[in-house]
């Protein structure tokens, strides 16, 4: 085989290599993150956020409108601050309300909103002032089995 | 006790001794003989078609085998993933299971072993056969020195080939993931390919299991010369060579690729 063949085989393998790489990295990897719609942000605070994460999604009604940007906790209240990045098509009402919740037993953890009646929508650096915190499955058992044994002994 | 047990205890200690100095005496040889690579690179890269051309005879020709490998590994990977993921009500996770098990591990591994077995075999049978029929000598005869002529660019060629296919191998197994689970399955594409885009991280899942590809390309490409550098010059010496270079490098990728892990992804979350 001639040394251009070889060459251009080379070229060729070499550049579906790279091809192969950059595919992980953009599409597998989501190197760059899709948030390249225009957003804002918006805030919340939760007393308890379970196991929710950095880009965790934001789910009105079941479908994504955006990610969690960043999760800090308040000094003075002890509460933890998450702040979120929301796509600008969608506008939410003043009142809505924010909810920590797993999809499944096992599933993700997300962050639900449903939206209020209010007329006036949330812009960019508001705060969602009613929120729910995510529930602990440990307390829950807990809390059922105190109730038992308090029927139980109730019932004697 | 008798002075006959002591010798057959001397003779086994002896015996002991003798395989630890060899290996280390194997393992001095082979660091000096890497040395010697380094040290000839630039004067291989001054002809760098020589390079090029064995990218060729071992990145180019070992696309078929890898690329196939790489479709029926990801198709597996769907089917069995599954069946023990929708135990749990988790099949939306499959893409990530996919695009992790291949990424960080199968990629690397499964790749170097077939690198290993196509291309790190043939050349140590070639370098060996060259020195059978003693144009490794001519060379020399000539003043070319055969570590710049031969041994440099086959090394080369492997470090450079081994990290294409390795992300070619896991791109065609995430392909063919795809394939299984949002094909024939049916798992949603949103959430096959959103889950794995949330768990897959470019830090430190795809730039580790480049990283691991191109350390066993290194493992390899040094095992085969220095194998087929070194055989006897007889039919017999090439094709123990062979049969070393394939041993040897597969031990190598499973012992690397044990401490790599150990060190990327040690206190890593999953």
């Amino acid at each position: 085989m001639n040394r251009a063949a070889i060459d251009l085989w080379v070229g060729v393998f070499v550049a579906i290599g790279l091809g192969a790489i950059l595919f992980l990295a953009l599409k597998v990897g989501n190197l760059l993150t899709l948030d390249r719609t225009p957003s804002y942000r918006v805030e919340a605070s939760f007393d308890n956020i379970g196991g929710l994460k950095l880009r965790s999604p934001v789910k009105a009604a079941g479908v994504v409108v955006g990610r969690v940007e960043s999760i800090k906790l308040d000094p003075k209240t002890y509460a933890a601050v998450v702040t979120m990045r929301i796509d600008r098509d969608y506008a939410f009402s003043k009142d809505t309300i924010a909810s920590i919740n797993t999809s499944g037993l096992l599933g993700e953890v997300y962050i639900g909103l449903d939206a209020g009646g209010d007329t006036a929508m949330l812009n960019d650096g508001d705060r969602i002032a009613k929120t729910q915190s995510a529930v602990v499955i440990e307390k829950l058992i807990s809390q059922f089995l105190f109730d038992k044994a308090a029927q139980g002994g109730a019932g004697k | 006790m008798s002075s006959n047990t002591i010798s057959d205890l001397a003779l086994a200690l002896r015996r002991l001794g003798g395989t630890v100095t060899g290996g280390v005496a194997r393992l001095g040889y082979m660091a000096r003989f890497l040395g010697a690579i380094l040290w000839q690179t630039p004067m291989a890269f001054r002809r760098l078609h020589l390079t090029v051309r064995e990218i060729y005879f071992s990145g180019v020709l070992s696309l078929v085998i890898i690329l196939m490998s790489g479709l029926f590994v990801g198709m597996v990977l769907a089917l069995q993933g599954y069946e023990v993921l929708q135990r749990y009500g988790a099949q939306e996770q499959l893409g990530l299971v996919v695009a992790l098990s291949l990424v960080r591990e199968l990629a690397p591994v499964i790749g170097g072993l077939l690198f290993a077995s196509r291309a790190g075999s043939a050349i140590t049978a070639e370098i060996g056969l060259m020195k059978a029929t003693e144009q490794l000598s001519a060379m020399e005869m000539m003043a070319v020195d055969p570590i710049a002529r031969v041994v440099a660019p086959r090394f080369w060629a492997g470090v450079v080939s081994m990290p294409l296919l390795a992300a070619l191998f896991s791109a065609f197994g995430i392909f063919g993931g795809y394939l299984i689970g949002v094909r024939m399955i049916e798992i949603d594409a949103g959430a096959f390919w959103g889950q794995m885009q949330a768990g897959v991280k470019v830090w430190p899942d795809i730039t580790n299991g480049v990283i691991k590809s191109i350390v066993f390309g290194a493992a390899v490409s040094l095992i085969a010369v220095l194998e087929g550098y070194d055989a006897k010059p007889t039919a017999e010496g090439v094709s123990s060579a062979t049969t070393r270079t394939v041993v040897i490098s597969s031990l190598a990728i499973l012992a690397l690729d044990f401490v790599l892990t150990a060190f990327m992804f040690r206190g890593v979350g999953i």
